[in-house]
C-alpha cells in the first residue's frame, strides 16, 4: 500500500507544481464551458436545456487534456519499468495513477460544476444530481482514459489518436451521467441512470485497470 | 472447433485451406448476391407503405449484419493473438478491420439513403444508427492505433487489446444508446411492425445475406493472404538490411 500512496503523492506533486496539469485542466474546463454561449447564443431557455450536456461533454474533454502525458513521462524517465518490476501488482499502481489523475482533473470539475451550472443557467433543482453524477462518472473518465493513454505509448502521433480511441468508449457513462440530470429536469426517476452509472464504475474499474496494465506491459517489452 | 481453429494458426496450413476455400466462397458469393439482388431488387413485392424504397433493405440489413459479425470475428482473432500468440490470428484481425469498416460504412450510407424517403431526413439519432456509428468509430480507432507505430507488431498488439476492450464495451454502448434513445425520442419515428416480415421479402433477404457472408469470407481470405505476404516481405527486407550492416 505504501507504493500506492507514494505514487499518488508523487503524481499529485507533479501535477500541482508550477507548470503542472491540474490548474490548466481546470482553466480549460471553465473556458470551454464559457465558449458555448458564444456558439449557441445567450438565450437562457436554450442554455438551460442543454447545460447538463455542455458540462458533461466539457468534463469529458477536460479529462482528456492530460491523458497523453499520463504514462508517457513515466515511460520516458524509466519509472514505468521500475513500476512494472516492483513487487506491487501493476494494476494497483495503475489505480494509483488513475486516482491521482482523477484528483487533478475530475475532482476540480466536480467542485466547480455548480458555478458553471449557474453560469449557463441549469435549473437549481438539478445541481445536486449534477454533482453526484459527475462524482460517479468522472472516475470512469479517468479509468477509461487510462486505457487510451497506455495504448498509445510509443505511437508516432498520440494526441488525436487518444481522442479517437477513448471518446467512443466513453459514450455509455456520458449517456447515463447526463440522463440522471435530465431525469430531474423532466421529473422522471433519477435512480435508474445513477445506479447504472455506478454499475459502470464498479464493473469498469477492474477491467480498465487490467487493460491498462496489459497495455503498459506491451509498451515496455 | 477450437482444435481446428488452432490448426489454422499454422501459416502453411492456412494457405492450403485458403486456396481450397476461396473458389467455393467466391462461387457462393456471386450466386447469392446475384440471385438475391435480382429477386430482392426486381422481383420481390414493393412494401405497401414504403413502396420501392423498401428494397434498400436487401443491401442495408445484410451489410449491418456483416459489420457486426466482422467485429466479433476481429475480437475473437485478437484474443487468440494475445492469449496464444498466434501471429496469424492478429494479422487476420488486421485484415478484417477495413472490411468491417467498409460494411459499417455501407450500412450507414444505405441507412441514410433509406431514411430520407421514409423518415424525411438523411440522419436521425435512431438507436440503431447511433450504435452502428459508434461501431464505425471503434473500427477507425482500431485501424488508426494499429498503424500508429513504427514497429508493426507493437501496433498490432495495442490494437488487439483495443479490439477486446471494444467488444466488452459494445453491448454496453448498444444498451445505453437504446436507453438514451427511448428517453429522447418516444417511438415516433421508429418504423412499426418490425418483427413480422413477409416470406416474399424474407427469402430474398436471407439469400442476399448468404451472398454477403460468402463475400465476406472470400474477401477476408484474400486480404489475410496479402497481409501475410506483406509481413513476410518486410521481415525478409529487415533481415537483408541487417545482413548488410
Amino acid at each position: 500500500m505504501t507504493t500506492f500512496g507514494a505514487l499518488v503523492r508523487r503524481d499529485l506533486a507533479l501535477a500541482t507544481l508550477r507548470g503542472g496539469d491540474a490548474a490548466l485542466t481546470l482553466v480549460f474546463f471553465v473556458v470551454a464551458v464559457a465558449v458555448f454561449p458564444f456558439g449557441v447564443g445567450p438565450d437562457p431557455d436554450l442554455l438551460a436545456r442543454i447545460s447538463a450536456g455542455i458540462i458533461w461533454v466539457t468534463a469529458l474533454l477536460a479529462s482528456m487534456t492530460s491523458l497523453e502525458r499520463l504514462y508517457r513521462v513515466d515511460l520516458e524517465d524509466g519509472s514505468l519499468e521500475i513500476m512494472a518490476l516492483s513487487a506491487q501488482p501493476l494494476e494497483l499502481q495503475v489505480a494509483a495513477k488513475c486516482l491521482a489523475h482523477w484528483v487533478t482533473s475530475g475532482l476540480p470539475v466536480v467542485v466547480l460544476s455548480p458555478l458553471m451550472a449557474m453560469l449557463i443557467n441549469l435549473d437549481m433543482a438539478a445541481w445536486w444530481i449534477l454533482i453526484v453524477s459527475l462524482a460517479i462518472g468522472t472516475p470512469v473518465l479517468s479509468l477509461v482514459g487510462s486505457i487510451g493513454g497506455a495504448l498509445v505509448l510509443g505511437a508516432r502521433k498520440s494526441g488525436a489518436l487518444i481522442g479517437l480511441i477513448v471518446l467512443p468508449l466513453q459514450v455509455p457513462v456520458l449517456i447515463f451521467g447526463i440522463g440522471a440530470v435530465e431525469a430531474v429536469l423532466r421529473g422522471g426517476p433519477v435512480w435508474p441512470p445513477l445506479l447504472i452509472e455506478a454499475a459502470i464504475l464498479i464493473a469498469g474499474t477492474p477491467l480498465a485497470l487490467w487493460a491498462s496494465a496489459v497495455a503498459l506491459r506491451m509498451a515496455i517489452e | 472447433m477450437t482444435t481446428s481453429f488452432h490448426r489454422l494458426a499454422n501459416p502453411a496450413r492456412f494457405q492450403k485451406f485458403a486456396r481450397r476455400a476461396l473458389p467455393w466462397s467466391w462461387a457462393v458469393a456471386v450466386l447469392g448476391l446475384g440471385s438475391g439482388f435480382v429477386w430482392g431488387l426486381a422481383l420481390s413485392p414493393a412494401d405497401y407503405q414504403q413502396g420501392d424504397t423498401v428494397r434498400v433493405m436487401y443491401v442495408h440489413v445484410p451489410a449491418a449484419w456483416m459489420a457486426m459479425a466482422c467485429y466479433a470475428l476481429m475480437a475473437l482473432l485478437s484474443a487468440s493473438f494475445l492469449v496464444w500468440k498466434h501471429q496469424l490470428a492478429g494479422i487476420a484481425a488486421l485484415a478484417a478491420a477495413p472490411v468491417g469498416a467498409c460494411f459499417t460504412a455501407i450500412a450507414l450510407i444505405t441507412g441514410s439513403l433509406w431514411g430520407k424517403p421514409t423518415w424525411g431526413t438523411w440522419w436521425v439519432w435512431d438507436a440503431r444508427l447511433t450504435s452502428v456509428l459508434v461501431l464505425f468509430f471503434l473500427y477507425l480507432g482500431y485501424m488508426a492505433l494499429a498503424g500508429a507505430f513504427d514497429d508493426r507488431l507493437r501496433g498490432l498488439r495495442a490494437a488487439s487489446l483495443l479490439a477486446l476492450v471494444g467488444i466488452i464495451n459494445l453491448p454496453i454502448i448498444k444498451f445505453s444508446v437504446d436507453w438514451w434513445n427511448t428517453l429522447h425520442q418516444p417511438a415516433s419515428i421508429l418504423r412499426a411492425g418490425g418483427p413480422s416480415i413477409h416470406a416474399s421479402m424474407l427469402w430474398p433477404l436471407a439469400i442476399t445475406a448468404l451472398g454477403f457472408a460468402a463475400f465476406l469470407v472470400a474477401i477476408l481470405l484474400v486480404r489475410i493472404r496479402s497481409e501475410l505476404a506483406l509481413w513476410r516481405t518486410e521481415a525478409l527486407m529487415r533481415r537483408q538490411t541487417r545482413g548488410m550492416t
